[in-house]
């Protein structure tokens, strides 16, 4: 593809005139993949990946997400720059997901380097963890009555805890170097309650997502390399309510992309909108 | 026999099993050897037929390890769920 051309904008949908800022910044050559296109946008361009932050983020906060260091555990940003009111950072790519990681996710790498994460300090001047704004946000543009907000007027989202926390983890933020799996994306990393961490694959679990024995593997795989994050004799004492919350979430981003694109619900979503259901019939114990 | 406390007169019960002394003085029970350990057996099997089972590995709301699992098979439509925000 060649760079600077008029046709680059076509690239993306949502943003088409920062693609241009971002080939440019990528520098280098290379074939371009748009890897994500919507609130944010995500380019590959060579053996780089250069990525928009959402307009309107905290800059601050994000700066100093983005200037977290933690070597073996998650990819640090090559450079940080900014296209009028967004900042953008550039990364090494990873090598790409095969078929064959969707059919055998890699849920061991996911529990190990989460338990890792959650041994290390906060870093100075790390902002809380960005999990309950993403259910917030996730609800917003469903009406009053919908059962998912019903559900969700259910949940217990007062932030608690101070221990370093990624803040949006699932499998997609696993990238495999030569060097073995990295954590990315630390755009909600901060302080919080670790168990927000192991909220989304138990909120697959719960709803039939992801069968016992892949949840074993994860959360096995957590507790072997030290995870603190929940009890071993007990993990739904402190699952119940985030995996409460993720389930909104997701449940609600399904159905708002469902509607956006004029689809029905796919089977995943209705299993999540189902599991709204039971939330709501279902008041947490404690 | 006598009660080996208050010296009053021990009846023979039997009880499941379990053959127990009791004074008919002083109330107080006399069990013999092995009796005690048999008693703590019969304590243990009863708890274990009547405490409430430990904790379901799953949450109270959960649906998908009652009803229909969803994974499998027909995974592939929607496992790019899997790995997104």
């Amino acid at each position: 593809m060649s760079r600077g051309s008029s046709s680059a904008g076509r690239l993306s949908r949502v943003s088409p005139d920062l693609v241009p800022h971002l080939l440019r910044l990528a520098g280098g050559d290379g074939p371009v993949t748009v890897l994500k296109d919507t609130k944010v946008l995500v380019l590959r361009v060579g053996e780089l990946v250069v990525k928009a932050h959402p307009a309107g983020a905290d800059e601050k906060a994000l700066r100093a997400r983005l200037a977290v260091r933690l070597p073996g555990l998650m990819l640090a940003p090559l450079k940080i720059d900014r296209v009028g009111d967004r900042l953008v950072s550039v990364w090494p790519a990873g090598i790409p997901l095969t078929p064959d990681d969707l059919e055998e996710p890699p849920w061991e790498a996911g529990g190990r380097l989460l338990a890792r994460l959650h041994a290390q300090p906060v870093p100075p001047g790390l902002p809380a963890m960005g999990g309950q704004d993403r259910v917030h946000r996730a609800v917003a543009p469903l009406e009053e009555g919908h059962v998912i907000r019903q559900a969700y007027r259910t949940l217990d989202l007062a932030p608690r805890g101070n221990r370093l926390v990624h803040g949006d983890w699932h499998l997609g933020q696993l990238v495999r170097f030569p060097s073995g799996w990295l954590l990315i994306d630390p755009d909600d990393l901060g302080y919080g309650e670790q168990v927000w961490d192991l909220a989304r694959p138990a909120a697959w679990y719960a709803s039939g997502l992801v069968s016992g024995a892949e949840w074993e593997r994860f959360l096995g795989a957590y507790l072997a390399e030290g995870g603190t994050a929940v009890t071993p004799e007990d993990p739904w004492r402190e699952l119940d309510g985030p995996a409460r919350a993720l389930t909104v979430q997701l449940a609600a981003i399904a159905v708002t992309t469902a509607r956006r694109e004029g689809n029905t619900l796919d089977e995943a979503a209705e299993a999540l909108v189902s599991s709204c259901e039971r939330i709501l019939a279902t008041p947490p114990t404690s | 026999m006598q009660c080996p406390k208050c010296r009053g007169n021990m009846r023979t019960f039997d009880r499941n099993g379990v053959h127990i002394e009791q004074c008919d003085n002083c109330r107080g029970i006399f069990l013999d050897y092995g009796e005690l350990e048999t008693l703590s057996r019969m304590e243990n099997q009863w708890n274990q037929q009547h405490y409430a089972p430990p904790p379901a590995p799953g949450p109270a709301w959960g649906g998908g390890h009652h009803g229909g699992h969803h994974y499998g098979h027909h995974r592939r439509s929607w496992v790019n769920a899997l790995f997104s925000s």
